[in-house]
């Protein structure tokens, strides 16, 4: 399939799906309504003014860092975006160390040094946000190159956004991965804006995915909202990779619910194209699937919800009730203060 | 003892690190082929896959390194030319330099970008520059500046050992100097300056090019009865400004010089550091010697006209010495 776009069809990805157990369907959804709990708590937080810095919200994106974590193993690395709060979750990152690294506390996954851009866990292959866009192309496929050396079998999902796929590392980072056949797989998140530019207006192409022909590697384009299509693909890709057989780009087609910064006036997009969008939320759309197919009844899911609401509750009082960092610390972890092993030799 | 030049001693160093280390590993343009100056060769006869031929793709090759040295890995990326590594300044400065510190310690990153940097017959306005002060701004970066074949060797062992990136910028011109270099592993570390030459009038504050230049201009002031002190940095970031402070606090003058250009130059922070330690005991103020604020020009006497040499640092030393001194003391 080099150089081919295939579209993966929706019954394609039910079938797989229907491969999956029981508690893998549940979980899928546990994960989104993860994230979308814990980024509306950011947002009203947010807008209170209870946060420093900025925030950009995963919100309306959910099936994309679900679906596509879903098909990683536990060993597997993932590099993330500025709108990275979904991946961090999705990759197991808990609210505790989350929601106080976005209060700028001692507690939080970076002591307070990166907040929401920046939010990183590398005990769970979180390779971190990155607050460049595009920052985390080369970084992946650096992973890749050490896995490949250190003959691992871990694969690293590249997390970006449609932005991003105009930056000249995508090209650097897609050719080099491609020509060494680096275990990597690039998935664009295109949530159709490039801040507040229309993704129309950045790139004649309207089927991004094409591009993977540029550099013989498959690509795809999917339904983003569609959590088991995510993951159908992405599991395709990760198999793929971890095989030999090299990256692959999935482009997942999504809305993004806020502006690009949660604070901002949304000035930029039709009403109607929101309204429209919304009406595609993919987490009452898995719902709806996940009753319908008799995995979860009602009760289940609001009892997930419920659950998930009373852990994000927990985790802002323990974000507030945590020290910020000493200020005698503000130079550490500059450097570090280790060596090659053999220095002693 | 061998004698190897400033080229050859980089390419013991690799040979001994990569036969001891199976995570190092060279990534850049031409490497297979042996770089630009000759620098890689043979690695990838002994080494094979470890020796990495890029795309003429900047960004992938400081991004790679640095992505696969937080997995473990410990790369050394060529630039060949200095001025090639501005198209991977994003990935240098936002990525690789902040890591660490931006995910609160959670990583390391220990990759070494090897460049070479400096005037060499009429290579004019991109293959002639020195960025040292660009690397020595960012937090986060490490910059190591050799300018002898021992020091070339040592520090590029330290500087492939450390655990965090380094710019280790090789000067073309001094690169066939050569000098005694022992066999084997051995380090220079890194923020560790090195006096050359003890003098009692004057101390002269160089690295890399500058350095060499320096030990002539020694000589030259010998003679007309000046005695300069010489301080070879050998490495910018960490500076080691104790010896520096130390020997000034001796001579009480000092020139600080680069190849690079003097306006916004490293040779800023040494005479600010200098004076902000030792003002009371200076006779005179801190002077600088560097390339004028232009590109560096093709024709060789506008090259010279531009980029300063041997001469510059007598006149500058001269100056110091023979003018009045500013306090009575």
């Amino acid at each position: 399939m080099t150089g081919e776009t295939t579209a993966t069809r929706p019954r394609e990805a039910e079938r797989q799906a229907n491969f999956l157990p029981r508690d893998q369907l549940i979980a899928l959804h546990r994960t989104m309504v993860r994230i979308r709990a814990f980024e509306e708590r950011v947002a009203k937080d947010y807008m209170a003014r209870k946060l420093p810095g900025f925030t950009h919200s995963y919100v309306g994106e959910e099936a994309v860092a679900a679906g596509g974590c879903a098909a990683l193993a536990p060993g597997d690395l993932i590099t993330s975006t500025h709108r990275g709060h979904g991946h961090a979750v999705a990759k197991g990152v808990n609210f505790n160390a989350m929601m106080a690294e976005l209060y700028g506390k001692a507690t939080g996954s970076c002591g307070g040094r990166g907040g929401s851009m920046h939010i990183a866990d590398f005990s769970l292959g979180m390779l971190g946000a990155n607050g460049i866009v595009g920052g985390g192309f080369g970084l992946s496929a650096g992973a890749g190159l050490a896995a490949q050396f250190r003959k691992t079998t871990d694969v690293t999902l590249c997390f970006f956004g449609d932005g991003a796929i105009n930056k000249g590392t995508f090209h650097e980072s897609l050719n080099f991965s491609a020509v060494r056949k680096l275990p990597v797989v690039f998935l664009c998140e295109n949530n159709q804006y490039a801040q507040y530019t229309a993704v129309a207006r950045m790139t004649p192409l309207k089927d991004l995915s094409i591009r993977a022909a540029a550099y013989a590697i498959p690509g795809v384009e999917i339904d983003g909202n569609d959590v088991l299509a995510v993951y159908a693909a992405t599991r395709d890709a990760v198999d793929r990779a971890r095989n030999g057989g090299g990256p692959s780009l999935i482009v997942a087609h999504t809305y993004r619910f806020y502006g690009h910064n949660v604070a901002e006036a949304v000035n930029y997009r039709p009403k109607e194209e929101v309204e429209a969008r919304r009406k595609e939320d993919p987490i009452p759309r898995y719902e709806q699937w996940l009753q319908t197919n008799g995995v979860m009844d009602g009760a289940a899911i609001k009892g997930v919800w419920d659950e998930t609401n009373d852990e994000v509750e927990k985790s802002v009082t323990f974000a507030n009730e945590s020290a910020y960092p000493d200020p005698a610390t503000a130079l550490d972890d500059l450097f570090a203060d280790t060596r090659a092993s053999w220095s002693t030799l | 003892m061998p004698l190897l030049s400033m080229g050859q001693a980089t390419n013991d160093a690799m040979r001994v690190v990569m036969r001891i280390d199976p995570d190092v590993i060279v990534l850049g343009e031409d490497i297979r082929w042996g770089g630009s100056f000759g620098q890689f060769r043979g690695l990838y006869e002994e080494f094979g896959e470890r020796v990495i031929d890029m795309p003429i793709s900047e960004s992938i090759i400081v991004a790679a390194s640095a992505g696969a040295a937080m997995r473990g890995m410990r790369p050394v990326a060529s630039m060949s030319f200095v001025e090639f590594s501005m198209g991977a300044m994003d990935e240098l400065v936002n990525q690789a330099a902040k890591l660490r510190y931006m995910f609160g310690g959670q990583t390391k990153v220990p990759f070494v970008l090897r460049c070479a940097d400096g005037t060499i017959r009429s290579a004019a306005a991109q293959h002639s520059e020195s960025f040292e002060a660009l690397f020595a701004h960012v937090p986060g970066l490490k910059v190591v500046a050799p300018s002898t074949a021992y020091d070339a060797k040592g520090l590029l062992i330290a500087s492939i050992a450390d655990d965090n990136p380094v710019i280790y910028l090789e000067n073309k011109k001094i690169q066939p100097t050569k000098g005694e270099v022992p066999e084997g592993l051995y380090e220079v570390p890194l923020g560790k300056a090195a006096v050359r030459h003890e003098g009692t009038d004057v101390t002269i504050v160089a690295y890399s090019i500058q350095a060499v230049n320096g030990a002539e201009a020694v000589q030259q002031l010998a003679k007309e009865g000046i005695s300069a002190e010489l301080i070879d940095l050998r490495t910018i970031v960490p500076l080691d400004i104790d010896t520096v402070l130390t020997s000034v606090h001796k001579t009480r003058r000092a020139v600080v010089c680069h190849e690079a250009w003097t306006f916004g130059g490293f040779g800023a922070e040494l005479a600010a550091q200098i004076q902000e330690q030792l003002f009371d005991v200076l006779k005179a103020p801190v002077l600088r010697v560097g390339a004028k604020h232009a590109h560096i020009p093709f024709a060789p006497n506008l090259e010279r006209a531009v980029v300063p040499a041997t001469e510059e640092i007598v006149e500058a030393a001269r100056r110091l010495v023979r003018q009045p001194d500013r306090k009575a003391s």
